[in-house]
This record gives structure tokens, C-alpha cells and sequence, in this order.
């Protein structure tokens, strides 16, 4: 993806905040309805969220990205080592951006460390799509960390698909935890 | 597998079932809803080879032992009612020789199967040799029947293969119980599970594991001749295809990629494997000829191209791939070429999987935040959705083409606990939907075909 598409998407992100109805792709459209429509119809714990002051929830997602801070490590001290992405996407955020270009500068700065980007899906995919989509987010961290400076030799991409979730819940916020790239160091 | 052998043997057709035209006979296009009442009764055998037999596999009464694998099988294909042996009037060893049929009539019984089990010495070596009748009560008459000879510890086997003898002669179709699943066993809670390949016989018994659960591994399946696999993973965190011998246990990677590859499945004549490779955020599917070691890209889109099926007759291939914007299932040429999409309904779909008939594709649907098993002609046409759930994916067919077997998982509660991984089997009409047993939670099932001699 090139980065004038990656500003051009986050751009749009920028304008239409939460309304992902008016996103870049048809796809976003698309499963945004579906993850809605579990929400109100189908998942408890979701609905358990979602009678909980909403507030609270509109704190830790953004459309269906997530935006907290919890299960979020540090890659240095300051650097949070992940990103969060909308279901079956691959854009990149505004914070998403932010934190990759910390990782770029730290990265930059500790020229001897290699790093591998996982790249992670959540559990309401198909097995072997979530992993060419775990693969696609990883690379799209790994890219990013590239046109800020950082050399591909020194970036790995490892996709675990849904095979690694960090949050093991069955609800809209587990999820978007899970939709994730997370650099780790290698050496 | 090691006790790879196996039936040893004379297979000898007591009688030729020409011109008998069994009366009994039943219609499997249709959901079950008038079951067959069928008695299998208890094999006879004698106490000498009882006593050598309990010696040799530390079973009572091995006789007892097969009837109730075949009776198992048959009632789980939900077309027969498999009778009470409490209600049986005549003892096994005369019924076997002649069943007075009045008896069997008494209690409703359309179908007969009697067998007799006896110990032999063959080269200073023990066997059992297995010998079965099928009977038609109502039209009074012997209509199928065989012997075979082998080790003792394939008696299980012996009854999986009268039971398919059964299956045929009554539907007219191939039967799928000599038959074996590789899966991945599941075990530890969702964020941290061990993964191992397994191996069982259709009716959950015989599991045996693969891999040690060291590393990651996923999607396993079966060649044609079941003594290879192909499978997903994870060593030194390279997820990469491999390709596993069961019988020797050795493994090897497939080909040499410069990414991950994954989603393998062989083709019909099993000298090739298709797959998907990753690299660079692209995911497209190609194909390694085992023989000649020559792997060739077959799609080239910038969308993720993925889980590959060869029609059986090798010369289509369906796949799953998000080029439309959405995961849709397409069908193109064994070499890439003439690519259509064929999955036009609400939702996405996603593991196409072509059927052993060629007619239809499984598949796995989401919509509306349910996923559901369906299936549907070659062409897109003819959608039918067989089983609808919280999660479910991965159908693979029996080797006749009547069933599916997926797994599905299930929903965990707010503290991320409850969570399970099964499998399950529906039948191709819709019915009979069935949980496969398994010693421990279960994935990505892959039905092997029928067994050889």
C-alpha cells in the first residue's frame, strides 16, 4: 500500500470519526453492519456493554477499532508495541500511525535491533483467510515502519491469523483487542 | 499407520447378489424421517476362540463386541433403527445359520445381519477370521454376505467394512465407515492453546497423535491414498506447508517459498498441492508438483487469494478470495485461467471445498454475525445452508459425498471462559446433524476416502 493511499485513507478516518459508514472501502461499509447487527442481536456480553454507560465503551473503541490502552505493551519505554485495526481491514489509524512512528524513531535510534511484526485477526473469520489477513496487517506496520526509516532487513512479518488472541472473550471489544499488529523484538 | 495391513484377505463372496433384488431398500435423498428397523444381532463364537481372543486383546466376547460397532454405525447414519438386542428371540448361532424369519418379523425387524467370529493359527501366528449375513426378513431370503481373515487387532475395522457392505447394498451408495479423520487436537485455555495433528477412526476410536504440540500446527489433509498429509506449521516459527508421511512419520517442507504458505490441499491424483503463499501483504495460491519438484503461481491479484479445491476430476480449482471487496468463492481453470465468481448471496464466504461427486461446493457463510455450513452447485446456483451457529467453518466431505464434517466453536461469557472447539457432521439433506466424539476439543477435520484392503 503506498503511503500517499495510507494518508489518503487515514485522512478520510480523520473526518468521518466514528461514522465508518462513510469510510474509504465498500468492505468497511459492509462488515461495520455485520459486527452492529451481532452486537444488538446476538452477543450477551455485548449487550451487557452496551447497557453499561456507554461512555465507557466509546472510550476503549472507535468505530470498531480499538483505541485503549489495555493488553497494550511497550516495544521500549514510551513506545507501545501495537496497533489496532477495524474488522477485515487494513488501514492504518491516526494513533495507529502515531505509535508506528514511535516505533520507527526508537527503531532508528537502536540500529542493532531487529524486529518481527505478528500480525493478528480476530476469532470471527475463517482460519486460513484470517491468516493472508494477519500476513496483510502485518505488512502494513512493516511498511509504514519503512517509509519512516526503518531497513526491511531488519523488519519480519509472522501472521498468526486468530490463532493468538490476547483477550479470549466473544464480544465486540475482545475483538477489536484482537485485530492487531504487535512488533516484537527479535534480537 | 503402523498396523497398516492389514485385512489379510480372503474376501470371499458367499454369494453373488445378481439377480436378488433386495425389497427392502432405502431413498437417502431425503432427510430421515422413517428409519429402517434393522437387528444386528450378536456374532456367534465359539468358547475356544473366545478364550484365545480374550488372551490376545482382553475383550469377553469380541462377537458382541463387532455387532455393536456396526450397529453404531448404522444408527448414526439416522436411515436405520437399530433394535434392542434384549428383544432378539433367536440365539446367534442358529440365526446365523438360518434365521427363522417369523421371529425377526415379531418385533419389526426388516433387515438381519448375523455374523460368527473364530480364532486361527496361520505361520504359528493368531488371526480371527470374521464372517457375515445380511438378511432380508421380509423377503426371507440370505441377500449379501462375506468372510475375511486378518490380526486380531483389526477387528474394528472388520466391522467398519461389513458395515459399509451394509450401507451399499441397502442405499445403493459407497459407504464412508472405513474411513479415518485427521484433525488438530485442542487443548488449554483460547489464548495459549496446544495444537497436535491427530488421527482417529470415523466412530472417534483409535486416536492417535501426530506431533507433540511443540509448535503450532493447522488445517491438515489427507492425500488420496490417506498415507500422506499435508498441513500448516509452525516449526521455528515458519509457518510453512508440510508434508507428513503417517506411516514412517517423516516430514518434510513443501517446496521453498520466500513467505508464510499455507491452506494445502492435494490434488485428486495426489502428485501435487495447492496452496496459498503470503508475501508482502499478498496472498495468492499456487501449485508444487511433488514429482517434479516445478510449483507455478496460478492467481495474480492483489487481494488475498486463498483455500484452494481441486474439482475431482483435477482440471478446476475453487477458491476464496476478497477481490469483489468481500471474501467470495470463485472457480477457474487448473491453471489459472477463466476465473468466475460464483457465490452471489447475502453474506461472505469463505472455504470452498469441492465435493467427491463434483456436483456441489461446501462452504462456510457468514452473515449477520451467524456462520453457517451450505453447500452449492459448481456454478453458484442452488444455495442451500445446512446447519446455522455461533462458529463454524472448515467442511470436508465424506468420501461419498453424504456428509460434512466442520467444526464449530463456541461463545465464551464475559470472562472469556466457556470456550470449546468440536466436531460435527450433518448430512448432505439438511439432516442428522451429529457431535463427533473426540478424546479432546477438535479442529479442521479431514475425512480420508475409503480405506484399502
Amino acid at each position: 500500500m503506498s503511503l500517499s493511499k495510507i494518508l489518503k485513507n487515514a485522512f478520510l478516518v480523520i473526518i468521518f470519526g466514528l461514522i465508518i459508514t462513510a469510510c474509504a472501502t465498500k468492505k468497511s461499509v459492509k462488515t461495520t453492519t455485520e459486527t452492529t447487527t451481532e452486537t444488538s442481536t446476538t452477543t450477551k456480553a455485548a449487550d451487557t456493554q452496551k447497557a453499561d454507560p456507554i461512555k465507557k465503551l466509546d472510550a476503549l473503541m472507535q468505530g470498531d477499532v480499538y483505541i485503549g490502552s489495555d493488553t497494550v505493551g511497550e516495544l521500549a519505554s514510551g513506545v507501545p508495541d501495537r496497533v489496532f485495526f477495524a474488522t477485515n481491514e487494513t488501514i492504518l489509524t491516526t494513533a495507529s500511525r502515531e505509535t508506528l512512528r514511535k516505533q520507527a524513531a526508537w527503531l532508528r535510534q537502536n540500529s542493532d535491533v531487529t524486529v518481527v511484526v505478528e500480525g493478528h485477526a480476530d476469532e470471527r473469520g475463517t482460519r486460513e483467510y484470517n491468516l493472508a489477513l494477519g500476513e496483510r496487517r502485518a505488512n502494513a506496520a512493516k511498511d509504514y515502519l519503512m517509509t519512516y526509516g526503518v531497513s526491511s532487513d531488519r523488519i519480519k512479518v509472522l501472521s498468526y491469523g486468530k490463532e493468538r488472541p490476547v483477550d479470549s472473550g466473544s464480544n465486540p471489544l475482545s475483538w477489536s483487542k484482537n485485530r492487531r499488529s504487535v512488533t516484537v523484538k527479535a534480537n | 499407520m503402523k498396523n497398516k495391513l492389514l485385512l489379510i484377505i480372503i474376501f470371499c463372496f458367499f454369494l453373488k447378489p445378481g439377480i436378488s433384488y433386495s425389497l427392502v431398500e432405502i431413498d437417502i435423498t431425503r432427510g430421515n424421517l422413517d428409519p429402517l428397523p434393522i437387528s444386528v444381532s450378536p456374532f456367534f463364537i465359539d468358547d475356544t476362540s473366545k478364550e484365545k481372543i480374550k488372551k490376545n486383546l482382553d475383550i469377553d466376547n469380541l462377537g458382541l463386541e463387532i455387532s455393536k460397532v456396526i450397529e453404531n454405525n448404522l444408527r448414526k447414519t439416522g436411515l436405520f433403527d437399530t433394535l434392542n438386542k434384549e428383544s432378539f428371540l433367536q440365539k446367534p448361532d442358529i440365526a446365523h445359520l438360518k434365521p427363522r424369519f417369523e421371529d425377526w418379523a415379531l418385533i419389526k425387524s426388516q433387515v438381519l445381519i448375523t455374523g460368527k467370529v473364530s480364532s486361527k493359527i496361520i505361520n504359528e501366528k493368531d488371526y480371527i477370521r470374521i464372517e457375515f449375513k445380511l438378511w432380508d426378513i421380509l423377503g426371507a431370503k440370505m441377500v449379501d454376505g462375506f468372510s475375511l481373515t486378518t490380526v486380531p487387532t483389526n477387528w474394528r475395522r472388520v466391522g467398519h467394512k461389513i458395515s459399509d457392505k451394509v450401507y451399499e447394498r441397502l442405499t445403493g451408495e459407497s459407504g464412508y465407515f472405513d474411513t479415518r479423520i485427521i484433525y488438530v487436537a485442542e487443548e488449554g485455555p483460547k489464548t495459549q492453546r496446544v495444537k497436535k495433528l491427530a488421527i482417529m477412526d470415523q466412530d472417534g476410536f483409535n486416536t492417535k497423535y501426530l506431533t507433540l504440540g511443540n509448535e503450532l500446527v493447522l488445517t491438515p489433509r489427507f492425500n488420496p491414498t490417506n498415507q500422506m498429509v499435508t498441513y500448516l506449521s509452525y516449526f521455528r516459527n515458519m509457518p510453512r506447508v508440510y508434508l507428513l508421511n503417517i506411516e514412517t512419520g517423516k516430514q518434510e517442507v513443501v517446496g521453498d517459498f520466500p513467505g508464510m504458505t499455507f491452506a494445502p490441499r492435494f490434488s485428486p491424483d495426489g502428485k501435487k498441492i495447492i496452496m496459498s503463499l503470503a508475501k508482502d501483504g499478498n496472498s495468492e495460491i499456487w501449485v508444487r508438483n511433488l514429482e517434479t519438484n516445478i510449483q507455478e503461481k496460478l492467481t495474480d491479484h492483489p487481494s488475498i487469494d486463498t483455500s484452494p479445491s481441486y474439482s475431482p476430476d483435477g482440471k478446476y480449482i475453487t477458491f476464496n478470495s476478497d477481490r469483489s471487496g468481500y471474501q467470495q468463492i470463485y472457480v477457474m481453470r487448473s491453471d489459472g485461467s477463466k476465473v468466475k465468481r460464483i457465490s452471489f448471496g447475502k453474506g461472505i464466504y469463505g472455504t470452498p471445498v469441492w465435493s467427491p461427486r463434483g456436483d456441489l461446493i461446501a462452504f462456510t457463510k457468514l452473515h449477520k454475525g451467524k456462520f453457517f455450513i451450505g453447500v452449492m452447485r459448481t456454478d453458484g446456483t442452488g444455495e442451500r445452508l445446512l446447519t446455522e451457529n455461533f462458529y463454524q467453518e472448515a467442511p470436508s466431505w465424506s468420501p461419498n459425498g453424504r456428509i460434512i464434517i466442520f467444526y464449530r466453536e463456541t461463545k465464551t461469557d464475559d470472562k472469556g471462559q466457556g470456550f470449546s472447539a468440536k466436531l460435527w457432521s450433518i448430512d448432505l439433506t439438511g439432516y442428522n446433524e451429529r457431535l463427533v466424539s473426540t478424546e479432546t476439543d477438535a479442529s479442521d477435520p479431514s475425512w480420508s476416502s475409503l480405506l484399502g484392503n
